[in-house]
Parts: structure tokens; C-alpha cells; sequence
């Protein structure tokens, strides 16, 4: 069915959209939060903290990745289930071990792997499953 | 030994609460007409008066303090693969809370999930 195909292609690609605006902006956030330094836990240490945090340019564009990953999150959520969007988002996990090994050579225990073999089992098995399994508001169809 | 099953189940419980409370808020909202910039925004403009969605906030902030509170009682290691109970406890919040079908396969791939999450995390 055609409606159904389109379902899943843009469950899919919000997904998608989810799993990399997170980790973007979690890698952002920590490599702006890592050239500020350790933030003393001193009333001035975390004025001085929170001065440098807000004029770093690293740091907004994580925000702004990161409030891309609660929009996209929201959207999906608006038309798709819950017990599809949750598991298949942790994809991610699988995804940052890779990108750890190609980008950052970091290498990887075995229990690791084994780890993201089954998640990328598991996200394919929720993927083959219908995305929306109840009814969507009224008022969305119009 | 009690305190820290008593945080692990507020981090489990309430991220899992505040995400089904943000999923029933999106679904009364309604799906966005288009994907498009204009739709998204009115999207998000109406999706932020909803009140299950503000019910949802403090309970995902409780759960991230329950998670700050564990990580200084216990390495980093434990907290997190243990920390990934909260897929089953979201199936199961889907399923009864939510009214969604869990399939066989699906169950089977939350397990695997689940797992798997655990493992990666424990490195």
C-alpha cells in the first residue's frame, strides 16, 4: 500500500534525523565544554563558566543540533509508536561505534561489538513491524 | 544497596513516564500537515500548549537527576548498561499505558536492544 510505504519511509528518515542531531550534538557539547576546561564548582568559577559557555560557538551549534533532535523526536512521535521509535533510535549507539573506529581509531572490545550486532539485529526486527499500530488524532487527517 | 535500586527505579520510571506523557501529548496534537517549515512550527506552536507534554518535562528532569545522583554513587559502567531496563519498561508503558500492538518481533527486537545497549555501554 502506497500510504503505508510512505509511513515507514518517513519514520524512517526522522529517525534518522534523531539518531544524528543527537549525536552531533553530544559531540559538539563536549568538544566546546572540553576547550572551556573543568568548571570549578565555586559561585565564580561557574559565572566565569557559564560566560565563556555562552559566547562559544561550538557549544550553540550543539544546542541548535540538539533542539533538532526534540523537534524531529516530537514529529515522529506525533504519527508513529512509541515501542517503534524508542528501540530504533538506539541505533545510534551502533552508529557511534563505527564512527569511533573510521574517524577516531579508537579500537573496540569484542563485548562491544556483540553489543551493536544485536542492536543492529534488534532495530531491524522493531524496523520490519507496522510504524503506527494506533489511531492518529482526527483533526491531523484533515 | 536500597537506595540505589530506589534511584534506578525513579531514572527508569521517569524517563520512561516522561516519554509516554510527551508520546500521548504528540498524538493528541496531531501529525503536522506537511514537513515543511511553516507546518513544523505550527506543529511545535500547538504541541507546546499541550499539558501532557509539560507533564512530561519534569519527569524526564527527575529522571536525569536520579541518573546524576547514581553516577556519584556507582561507576559509570553499571549505571548505564542498567539504565537500558528503560526499553522494556517503554514497551510495556506502550503497550498497556498507550494502547500500541507489540508484536512478537517487536518484543524480540526491544530484548535484543535492550541488550545490546547494555553491553556497548559497559564498553
Amino acid at each position: 500500500m502506497a500510504s503505508e510505504r510512505r509511513l515507514r519511509i518517513k519514520t524512517l528518515v526522522m529517525v534518522l534525523a534523531m539518531v544524528v542531531c543527537a549525536n552531533a550534538g553530544d559531540l559538539m557539547l563536549k568538544r566546546g565544554m572540553s576547550r572551556i576546561g573543568a568548571v570549578q564548582l565555586t559561585a565564580a568559577g561557574m559565572g566565569h563558566a557559564f560566560r565563556l559557555t555562552v559566547t562559544n560557538g561550538t557549544i550553540w551549534t550543539g544546542i541548535f543540533f540538539l533542539t533538532g533532535f526534540m523537534v524531529s523526536y516530537m514529529t515522529v512521535l506525533s504519527w508513529a509508536d512509541y515501542s517503534y521509535v524508542m528501540p530504533a533510535g538506539a541505533f545510534g549507539y551502533a552508529l557511534l561505534t563505527f564512527l569511533a573506529v573510521i574517524f577516531l581509531h579508537e579500537s573496540v572490545s569484542s563485548r562491544r561489538w556483540v553489543g551493536v550486532l544485536l542492536i543492529c539485529v534488534g532495530v531491524l526486527l522493531v524496523g520490519q513491524t507496522k510504524p503506527r499500530t494506533t489511531e492518529v488524532a482526527r483533526e491531523a487527517l484533515a | 544497596m536500597i537506595r540505589v535500586v530506589v534511584a534506578l527505579a525513579v531514572l527508569v520510571l521517569g524517563s520512561t513516564g516522561g516519554e509516554i506523557a510527551i508520546t500521548y501529548g504528540m498524538k493528541a496534537t496531531g501529525e503536522p500537515a506537511r514537513l515543511r517549515p511553516r507546518a513544523l512550527l505550527q506543529f511545535l506552536g500547538k504541541a507546546l500548549c499541550n499539558g501532557w507534554f509539560w507533564a512530561g518535562v519534569p519527569l524526564m528532569a527527575l529522571s536525569f537527576y536520579a541518573l546524576l545522583v547514581l553516577l556519584s554513587w556507582e561507576p559509570i559502567s553499571l549505571v548505564i548498561p542498567a539504565s537500558a531496563l528503560s526499553y522494556v519498561a517503554g514497551t510495556l508503558g506502550a503497550k498497556y499505558i498507550l494502547g500500541e500492538q507489540v508484536s512478537t518481533a517487536r518484543w524480540a527486537g526491544v530484548i535484543l536492544v535492550c541488550a545490546g545497549v547494555a553491553l556497548v555501554a559497559a564498553g
